[in-house]
């Protein structure tokens, strides 16, 4: 008696959604054969993966080419540094006219928005590309990549702080008078400010692996020295390159983390 | 005495037909305590909007400090009415992360060279000092660097009253101050409002519910009643019958 009041364990599924499944896992399946490493192609490069590993160990450390990644890693950081610093400043008007209810420019603020999507739906190594072209090879393309890439994450994430800030204290300014911009200093900014700080600190973070490989279009730091040691076969010299890139990407997260911590 | 807000024949409804109040007429005079009651929904919100030109009327007449409009001011009537009001919110609407310093001098935002009150850190010396005295006269001097959200919902609407204050207003309008605290600190708000009101020679206009409020803290008693003024007398000539009136259906 109790299982007919139950319901029933597998859901029943429409038709059309059932249809979609269907074709979806079809989807998969074909994609997967065309694209997907076979059960070959992975016997015959594991042997050549393992090979190639063997060839960069040991890393090398010879102290003239351990100095030259560390002024490379230096750069690197610099790219990183600047490029979210002017990002981040130049997000905070895209985000204020962005952000609804807040924006000075009413409905035209869809405008602001798409001009942020572009930024961020755009891969930074394709940015990196056009700044190369337009400034030439070194470390100024790839600062201008990290602006723009800066402006694509904060400029939303900005926003969407900025519209989640308390109403209450913006009433209380608008009603005696206080202008948009007074209004986005006094009340908004300081709500929004932990989630501004956090987001930065993703940014930076962000911005410091992505311009460890922007070297590999021409556009400075590390990536340069890690594609010439790739395209000369210097294996060892790779090695040493990745393991100094995770160290600084993982001390990269546990300074952020430390800092996020404490923003209250 | 003067007269701070004259309305005459004043309406206010909405697209959908919907009357809030009509034919209102009511003269309040400078340094008056002036307490608007009525039911939920009776319209005092509203009304006070209107009279300051935050909402359009629909209909008659008001004169605020001076200004005159019908329906709704212009943007520089308004922008000089805003000059001459301090405002305090069922909410207190401070900004949680700032200091109480600095919520204190906002109030000095929307006036000339206002922007200096974004922060106690770059707002002139003499508006830090007059921040502070409003803070010692609402009896806060001692918070005047903790962050307004370490403060209780009474000593946090007492700063919203600072804040009101540091823009040496003729006009004082609060809505429903004290709503949303408890009784002790709700008697707090409403004597500090009553006292400093009186000494710095302030009109206040207040909403309130609550009947020991509306007559323990003003001269005179306002009560809107299905749209219309029902009740408009001296606080001392008011009864328990006339206030029964208010709220019966």
């Amino acid at each position: 008696m109790h299982d007919r009041l139950s319901p029933s364990r597998i859901p029943s599924i429409s038709p059309l959604t059932f249809s979609f499944a269907v074709a979806f896992a079809a989807l998969v399946i074909v994609s997967a054969g065309q694209v997907a490493p076979s059960p070959e192609q992975l016997a015959s490069g594991l042997p050549r993966m393992a090979h190639l590993v063997g060839r960069m160990i040991p890393p090398n450390v010879e102290p003239g080419f351990l100095l030259r990644v560390f002024w490379r890693m230096i750069e690197t950081f610099q790219i990183a540094l600047v490029g979210t610093a002017i990002g981040v400043a130049l997000s905070l008007p895209f985000a204020w006219i962005s952000a609804k209810d807040i924006t000075p420019l009413g409905p035209f603020r869809h405008i602001s928005r798409m001009l942020v999507s572009l930024f961020r739906t755009v891969p930074d190594l394709v940015w990196a590309l056009l700044f190369v072209s337009a400034v030439g090879l070194g470390a100024v393309a790839g600062t201008m990549t990290i602006v723009v890439d800066t402006i694509g994450f904060c400029g939303r994430f900005f926003a969407e702080a900025m519209e989640d800030a308390d109403e209450r204290p913006q009433e209380a300014l608008f009603a005696i008078g206080a202008g948009r911009f007074s209004v986005l200093c006094g009340a908004v900014l300081p709500d929004a400010m932990p989630s501004l700080i956090n987001t930065t600190l993703f940014a930076l973070e962000k911005a410091v692996r992505s311009s460890v490989v922007l070297g590999l279009v021409g556009a400075g730091g590390i990536g340069q020295e890690l594609k010439v040691a790739f395209d000369l076969f210097q294996y060892k010299n790779a090695a040493t390159i990745i393991l100094v890139i995770f160290a600084i990407v993982v001390l990269m997260e546990f300074v952020t983390d430390r800092l996020r911590s404490k923003v209250q | 005495m003067t007269a701070i807000i004259r309305a005459h024949d004043l309406a206010k409804s909405y697209a959908n037909g919907k009357v809030i109040f009509s034919s209102v007429g009511l003269n309040i005079e400078s340094r008056e305590r002036v307490a608007l009651i009525g039911s939920n929904g009776a319209g005092k919100s509203t009304l006070l909007k209107c009279l300051i030109g935050l909402l359009p009327s629909s209909g008659g007449e008001v004169v605020t400090l001076g200004e005159s409009f019908r329906s709704a001011p212009s943007v520089a009537q308004l922008r000089r009415i805003r000059r001459q009001i301090g405002f305090v919110f069922q909410h207190h609407g401070l900004v949680s992360r700032q200091s109480v310093l600095t919520n204190v001098l906002q109030g000095k935002l929307g006036l000339p060279g206002g922007w200096r009150g974004w922060h106690h850190s770059i707002a002139k010396q003499y508006w830090r000092e007059e921040a502070m005295q409003a803070l010692a006269d609402v009896r806060l001097l001692g918070k005047a660097g903790a962050r307004a959200d370490a403060l209780s919902g009474g000593q946090a609407q007492r700063v919203a009253i600072a804040r009101a204050l540091i823009r040496r207003p003729k006009l004082l309008i609060a809505d429903e101050p004290a709503a949303s605290l408890d009784p002790a600190a709700g008697h707090d708000v409403m004597r500090v409002f009553s006292e400093l009101t009186q000494e710095q020679a302030i009109t206040l206009v207040y909403t309130t519910h609550d009947m020991e409020h509306a007559l323990g803290y003003s001269d005179r008693l306002i009560a809107l009643k299905a749209g219309k003024v029902f009740l408009d007398r001296p606080t001392a000539q008011v009864t328990r019958g006339d206030l029964k009136d208010v709220f019966d259906a």
